[in-house]
């Protein structure tokens, strides 16, 4: 038998009544207030910010060289040399105790619409002691995330996936408490005139034209043993 | 026709959760309502895309291909046609042997259960026994 036409009408409705219902919790569940994380970019530093923190440490304190790099999450050649050159680095350079690694943040906002997130995902997971986890993470997914409209989600997907206590972060992110830490690095960056990133900071000189492995063995070779930088 | 309405209804509510998987998918949707960061996981995972194309927006296209096929077979000119309920349980059939390699995936594979999936995997098998049994009752009349 065929419904009667009248007789879709309380069908139609609840079909209505669905789409709406839906419609509306998705606009809900996209612009909640948590939905998303903004860090704010130019805060004031305060002393607290800074506190005992030169940047993120890799390797022996004795090391004769001290290599400071200055990054941003969301640069294609950040990217490169973290997944190409890196791994080399730390294994002929760091592990043999030759050289301590200092990573900096040097987010470039008006270019990057997502690097300072990621700056700050990579510091809340600091906070657990998995910092190198995550920064390698967030590095190696740069290429589905930095087009994202919104990147938050995979940089929480590489808090779990790294092992974090995904509520820690999570309230880690909302406080957005490393703010004044990255624009400290920020500025830091900027006094010191870093004209591109990566550039790395070694003996006191800046090199900004995308070492590889190879040019920054043969760097430490010619200045170790180096005093460490200050 | 009460099996058509209420495959309508099913794919309705299956075409909001894959919308709103995909819209996180494309960074529109920040973070996920899940509460353990393991939506996240698997909607990122390798295993989100299939041939290339995003698995949540096969799953809108799906759902609604469903919709519609239930919404036209409910239409008075095709109401006491037979190739609505065979479309409609050919796409379920389709929809339930994709969703079960997917479960399969999240459960041995990437070891990361997603709620909005599973929503996502019972609305199919209910849309699966609605279309067998709208079938079944066409063959039978």
């Amino acid at each position: 038998m065929a419904a009667a036409p009248g007789g879709m009408k309380p069908f139609y409705t609840a079909l209505g009544v669905v789409a709406v219902a839906g419609l509306g919790a998705i606009g809900w569940m996209a612009l909640r207030p948590h939905g998303s994380v903004a860090i704010p970019v130019d805060v004031t530093v305060l002393a607290a910010d800074t506190a005992g923190f030169r940047g993120y440490l890799l390797g022996s304190a004795t090391a004769p060289v001290e290599v400071s790099e200055y990054a941003d999450f969301q640069c294609p050649g950040c990217q490169r040399f973290e997944m190409m050159q890196f791994p080399t680095v730390r294994r002929q350079l760091i592990e043999t105790g030759r050289v301590r690694w200092r990573y900096r943040d040097f987010p470039l906002d008006a270019i990057h619409k997502h690097t300072r997130v990621a700056a700050h995902a990579a510091a809340c997971a600091s906070d657990q002691n998995k910092y190198w986890e995550m920064h390698q993470a967030i590095y190696a997914g740069q290429p589905e995330w930095e087009n994202a409209g919104d990147a938050a989600g995979f940089f929480r997907r590489y808090a779990s996936s790294v092992g974090l206590d995904v509520g820690k972060y999570d309230e880690c992110m909302k406080s957005a408490r490393y703010a004044g830490r990255i624009q400290a690095s920020h500025d830091e960056a900027l006094k010191l005139n870093v004209p591109s990133t990566p550039t790395f900071l070694i003996a006191g000189r800046l090199y900004s034209n995308g070492l590889t492995s190879d040019e920054l063995k043969h760097l430490v070779d010619s200045l170790a043993p180096a005093p460490a930088t200050p | 026709m009460k099996h058509r309405m209420a495959a309508a209804l099913l794919s309705l509510v299956g075409l909001m959760v894959a919308t709103y998987l995909y819209l996180f998918k494309i960074g529109i949707v920040g973070t996920m309502v899940c509460g353990t960061g393991a939506c996240e996981l698997v909607q990122t995972s390798r295993w989100s895309r299939f041939l290339g194309v995003e698995v949540s927006l096969l799953g809108v296209l799906g759902y609604l291909a469903m919709l519609g096929v239930s919404l036209a077979g409910l239409q008075p000119v095709l109401q006491q046609r037979r190739w609505p309920a065979t479309a409609l349980l050919l796409l379920a059939t389709g929809a339930l042997v994709f969703t079960g390699w997917l479960t399969y995936a999240e459960l041995f594979l990437i070891h990361a259960i997603c709620r909005w999936c599973v929503a996502s995997a019972v609305i199919v098998l209910l849309l699966f026994l609605v279309a067998f049994y709208g079938w079944r009752r066409g063959r039978a009349s």
